[in-house]
């Protein structure tokens, strides 16, 4: 039997960079096929272009032994390729069953669709109510659509783009069956991740992209997850430098009861959260994306202001009532999770960026006039510091690579020695290299005596760095807790909104 | 086939940024006289006496500089509001309410004489288009109201107000039934700054505002806010700039401005209200506020520009019968033009080589 | 009742225009882009439509050329915000200060030369003095009408509707589906351009039989403003659109009936549409849903990153 797909030599240039340089590999029928490598390796253009949404410079694709041209996603639909995208390509204001439309090429009449959705989630277990709209559903209901979007077209060969990352481990595991019955009913599965435990037990076949290149195509399970780990990074693994048993000062950042307001029709508010942060101490909080992150992060950084002085005091001094300006004024820094546009703005130099949040504690402001010779001194000893590739203070935000400029921006915030500092995804999107550096960055920091909070949805970053961890769901808090007494399974639990040990039990 | 494709450039470029306008001029010129060429006027002269004449002949300069006046001192006030995405629509309107205040202290202090009744003017003119400002200012911070559009139709209804007091209240009760304010009294005039002209004091005022305006945008924090706001209004509120306050500021500023010069006009120029006070100059400063890329010191550039078209138009309606609505067009088309030129500040033109597009198709 | 009768077909006839326009821009609009040269658009539709009624005397054949000048108007509109990725807002206002440059210079000659008004199409029943309130009107009112229907037939119930709606709601979604969204956009923006082209021709055509510069005054802001009020949806824009008639048309019926509110100076009368135009946004503003119902990618230039 040929192979399902087959790449030889695919080539695509962007300005700049070479993001894929000649791959060839193969996907046989009803296999299930990792792609593995880090953020910026390559995976999702090369995808792209099997999907039809970019075309390679140069190299062929071959789809069961014949050579073809993937035009467009339409294309590739009519080969049998189905995709489920990282970034759910949904419309909010749209019903399940019109997104569902969307992606079929033929026109269906809604009631036969209908009908033809209700066998196909009954088939792999997929419940969905057809008529909500799509704003109302958790993300994991979010995928189910992409999924059976993907399934209604009977497809050869589903691509599935960093599928997990937003799912609970429990929703994970639902999804691996999905998948598993699938495969064994012929259809081949290209499945995209650098998450090594989950290729291990599910994908039958490894290849393993760095900077754009094939590294190696290998069985995952004769693999260890330190040794795929390297094909992927390259360069031996670096791991935190951290004292042990370190003793914690007193309590820096205590917050009582904080909520918050729902702000959009959509948004899930912080709910009645308590928690302590001593000086040495990194707490973590665990969670799907969209269970309050991004309220608590703006509660705690200013950008939202409650009621209640109390409600946040840093060294006992309640801030609840203040603005970012005055926050940061008493000490509180904080990066939120988006990079470009929230945490800086593209368009500015690196210079200007740095006035953005360091003009107060750094005296970039005389009577209101801008000092910018101190901002860009300041600039310049971030690039320097933090090992920031830039053309130098002048350059444009927008101009970094995202890892750069995500250093730069933690930086800015590090080197004004906070007191208190709250980070939301410190090293998503970043490359091993530069999340290490940020890692230990942030290790240093709460060694010199501040205290900090990283809100991740990566679990193996909290668990390498955290010292307490919480867990968030719906806008609750879970109590924190030491990192070790967690078990991977209890904080998915938590995760999927299972608070308590007497529901855990 | 030869092909094209626009590829983001890794820095916006600072040479397009500031040549696209000129740019813009120059195909303004090359397409106006083609097009008047197409609809049968002599299109090399309509383009020679609206873009050249008022340059070359002495007797046109002042004419140019009370035009560019006071579009330099509202396209300021735009190019401040633009700058932190504050749409601003109405300046008309704000300079005609300005314009209204200016009169009512004009014509209570009639027959009076003093040094304090052109300050006590001005200052009546910028509250005025402040105030003026505020509504939308008001309605967009606490209802989250589009501001363009009430702006505008503020604008309308402002006019309507100058008929309404010059054909009631104000009316010249020597004016033979005309519908027009009396005539201001000296003290309520802008003086000449050169005699034998017709230069008055809004013109120093004019670039004197927008030098103020170009410190400010670039050396304070008031400046920051403006441009951080309008670049990324997520990252000011993360940065500690309210973007309510930031809306209120821009709306007041380029208000202010816009009613100083009304002001200035209805105290120059025309001495008394008229029917014909609204001469679109608050529409016009818009084309000048992007032509002078958001940038006080290009505004001045730019309203001399605009002044050049506007003086110009009448140049060539009076040489070569070219219908004053001319100029308008050649206006636009400048717009049009920049705005089309934008993406070049963003993005570079490649050409695609043959074999690479072979391989793509 | 003779008076009530009379106020309810100028009524008709005043909104007639804006409701064709603001349809227009609804669909633009549903399909991601904001618009903002209306008023230029109409403009150019109501000097075309003039022109060509004036050499020719063929409403039909004018309304069509009205058409054709506001769609021409409109590509420019879509070269530069879709192709070019412009920024739509001072496009927008670009294209009216150019539509309203553009009319003053094509009509200059024109001036005050008269031609006939469209005949109702039931020319019987337009007579009648009550049933001319369902009867009486020339065919604009009647495509008004049609198109509240075949809109929001179009919008809800086709795979057409379902897919520029898609794309006003999220473009990059709509990319990566496969669909292109810049070609939706520019057949959405080049139907706008024709409706608003149809709405200015209906000034000289229906309303005032002659050419004034800048004779839509103001009309095709408050179309724009008409289709927030309506919160996007075609059967609310033909209720804002009565009113809106109705507002401008009061002045009569002040005048006619006497009383107190004739003291009202006329320059207020003149004044109301554009305050109503505020206080209705305001009053729009003010309830709970009220932009819920946008399209998400409203106004924001389309990126795709490759």
């Amino acid at each position: 039997m040929p192979n399902r797909l087959e790449l030889t030599g695919i080539t695509k240039q962007f300005p700049g960079v070479l993001a894929n340089d000649h791959v060839s590999f193969a996907v046989k029928p009803g296999e299930i096929h990792a792609l593995l490598g880090e953020n910026g390796a390559g995976k999702s253009t090369l995808v792209k272009m099997i999907y039809g949404i970019m075309q390679p410079d140069a190299g062929e694709i071959r789809w069961n032994g014949e050579p073809v041209v993937v035009a467009n996603p339409k294309a590739a639909r009519k080969l049998g390729v189905g995709m489920v995208f990282q970034h759910f390509s949904l419309f909010e204001a749209l019903t399940v069953l019109e997104n569902i439309a969307l992606g079929m090429d033929a026109k269906i009449p809604s009631r036969e669709l209908e009908s033809r959705i209700r066998e196909v989630m009954e088939t792999y277990g997929l419940t969905l109510d057809p008529h909500r709209t799509v704003a109302t559903l958790s993300v994991g209901e979010r995928q189910r659509i992409e999924i059976v979007r993907a399934l209604l077209l009977n497809p050869q060969l589903l691509i599935m783009d960093e599928p997990t990352s937003v799912l609970t481990p429990q929703e994970v595991e639902q999804l691996f069956t999905v998948l598993r019955k699938l495969a064994a009913e012929g259809c081949s599965i290209l499945y995209i991740s650098h998450k090594l435990h989950e290729i291990k037990a599910l994908c039958d076949t490894a290849t393993i992209l760095r900077g754009g290149k094939l590294v190696d195509t290998c069985d995952p399970k004769q693999e260890t997850s330190r040794s795929m780990a390297e094909k992927m990074i390259g360069t031996g693994l670096k791991d935190i430098v951290k004292a042990e048993g370190r003793a914690f000062g007193p309590p820096k950042l205590v917050v009582n009861r904080l909520s918050t307001v729902k702000t959009g029709h959509f948004d899930v508010a912080v709910d009645n959260v308590s928690f302590t942060v001593r000086a040495g101490e990194i707490l973590g909080v665990a969670g799907v994306a969209g269970n309050g992150q991004n309220a608590l992060l703006d509660a705690l950084s200013g950008e939202l202001i409650g009621d209640d002085r109390e409600a946040i005091t840093i060294d006992g001094f309640g801030i609840g009532l203040m603005n970012t300006t005055q926050r940061r004024k008493q000490g509180l820094c904080a990066v939120p999770e988006e990079r470009n546009g929230h945490a800086a703005v593209g368009d500015f130099s690196l210079s200007d960026n740095s006035v953005l949040t360091a003009r107060d504690r750094l005296g970039m402001v005389v009577l209101g006039l801008i000092n910018s010779g101190a901002a860009k001194t300041y600039t310049g000893k971030v690039i320097a510091d933090f090992a920031v590739k830039a053309l130098g203070p002048g350059a444009t935000a927008g101009s970094l690579s995202g890892g750069n400029l995500q250093k730069y921006i933690m930086g800015r915030e590090i080197l004004q020695k906070p007191t208190v500092l709250v980070v939301s995804q410190p090293t998503w999107g970043v490359d091993a290299g530069a999340a290490a550096a940020i890692h230990q960055a942030l290790v240093d920091l709460a060694a010199a005596g501040s205290a900090i909070v990283v809100i991740s949805q990566d679990l193996d970053e909290l668990r390498a760095l955290c010292d307490t961890l919480a867990v968030i769901n719906m806008g609750r808090l879970s109590a924190a807790r030491p990192v070790k007494e967690f078990s991977v399974e209890e904080i998915g639990l938590l995760m999927g909104g299972v608070h308590g040990t007497a529901e855990m039990a | 086939m030869m092909r094209f494709r626009l590829e983001k450039r890794p820095e916006p470029s600072k040479l397009m940024l500031y040549g696209t306008p000129v740019a813009a001029v120059v195909l303004t010129m090359i397409l106006g006289c083609l097009l008047f060429s197409a609809i049968g006027y002599n299109g090399l002269r309509a383009v020679q006496e609206i873009f050249f004449t008022p340059l070359t002949n002495p007797y046109k300069w002042q004419d140019l500089g009370i035009k560019a006046a006071p579009l330099i001192i509202i396209g300021t006030g735009l190019s401040v509001a633009y700058r932190a995405n504050v749409w601003n629509i109405g300046a008309e309107g704000q300079y005609i309410i300005g314009a209204l205040a200016a009169t009512s202290i004009a014509l209570l202090t009639w027959g009076m004489s003093g040094w304090w009744i052109l300050p006590l003017m001005a200052i009546a003119g910028m509250a005025g288009g402040m105030a003026y400002a505020s509504i939308p200012a008001f309605l967009k911070t606490r209802l989250n109201v589009n501001e363009i559009l009430t702006s505008l139709m503020l604008t309308y209804a402002s006019v309507q107000v100058i008929y309404y007091l010059i054909r009631g209240p104000w009316k010249d009760p020597m004016g033979i039934g005309f519908p027009q304010s009396r005539l201001f009294s000296e003290a309520a005039r802008l003086p000449n700054i050169i005699p034998g002209t017709i230069v008055h004091l809004g013109v120093p005022i004019a670039v004197i505002v927008a030098l103020i305006a170009w410190f400010v945008m670039s050396k304070t924090v008031f400046g920051y806010r403006m441009r951080v706001v309008g670049a990324a209004p997520h990252a000011a509120r993360y940065g500690g700039f309210s973007e309510n306050k930031t809306i209120w500021l821009a709306m007041l500023v380029s208000g202010g401005l816009a009613g100083l010069a009304g002001m200035l006009e209805v105290a120059g120029p025309f001495q008394r209200m008229v029917p014909g006070f609204p001469t679109n100059y608050g529409f016009t400063a818009i084309i000048v506020a992007f032509l002078g890329r958001l940038n006080p010191l290009g505004v001045i550039i730019a309203g001399v520009v605009l002044a050049i078209t506007f003086v110009g138009g009448q140049v060539a309606q009076t040489t070569i019968g070219l219908p004053d609505e001319a100029t308008g067009i050649f206006q636009a088309m400048m717009l049009f033009l920049l705005l089309a030129g934008d993406i070049l500040v963003r993005y570079r033109i490649r050409r695609i080589s043959p074999e690479a597009s072979a391989g793509a198709a | 009742m003779d008076l009530t009768i009379a106020i309810l077909v100028t009524v008709v006839g005043a909104s007639t225009p804006i409701l064709i326009a603001a349809l227009g821009e609804l669909v633009v609009e549903r399909s991601g882009v904001l618009n903002l040269g209306v008023e230029g658009m109409m403009l150019l539709g109501a000097i075309a439509g003039f022109v060509v009624q004036f050499h020719t005397g063929n409403h039909f054949l004018a309304l069509i050329c009205g058409a054709a000048a506001g769609m021409a108007a409109s590509l420019i509109f879509g070269f530069l915000t879709l192709s070019l990725s412009a920024n739509q807002t001072a496009t927008g206002l670009a294209l009216t200060i150019f539509g309203t440059g553009f009319s003053a210079l094509a009509g200059a000659s024109y001036s005050a030369r008269p031609v006939t008004l469209m005949s109702p199409i039931f020319p019987d029943l337009a007579a009648h003095p009550v049933l001319r309130v369902l009867f009486g009107y020339s065919f604009p009112a009647y495509f008004a009408i049609f198109m509240v229907f075949a809109i929001w037939f179009f919008l809800k119930k086709t795979r057409a509707g379902l897919i520029l709606r898609a794309v006003g709601e999220n473009d990059l979604s709509a990319h990566s589906i496969g669909y292109s969204v810049i070609k939706v956009r520019y057949l959405a923006v080049m139907f706008g351009g024709a409706m608003a082209g149809i709405a200015g021709a209906c000034f000289p055509l229906t309303l005032t039989p002659q050419w004034a510069e800048g004779m839509t005054a103001g009309r095709g802001w408050i179309a724009v403003a008409l289709v927030v009020f309506a919160s996007w949806r075609p059967f609310r824009l033909l209720g804002g659109a009565y009113l809106f008639g109705l507002v401008m048309t009061m002045e009569l019926y002040a005048k006619a009936g006497g009383g107190p509110l004739s003291a009202i100076p006329s320059e207020l009368w003149a004044a109301l549409p554009y305050i109503a135009t505020i206080v209705v946004l305001v009053l729009i503003s003010l309830r709970r849903d009220a932009s819920t119902n946008a399209p998400a990618c409203l106004g924001k230039p389309f990126m795709p990153s490759n």
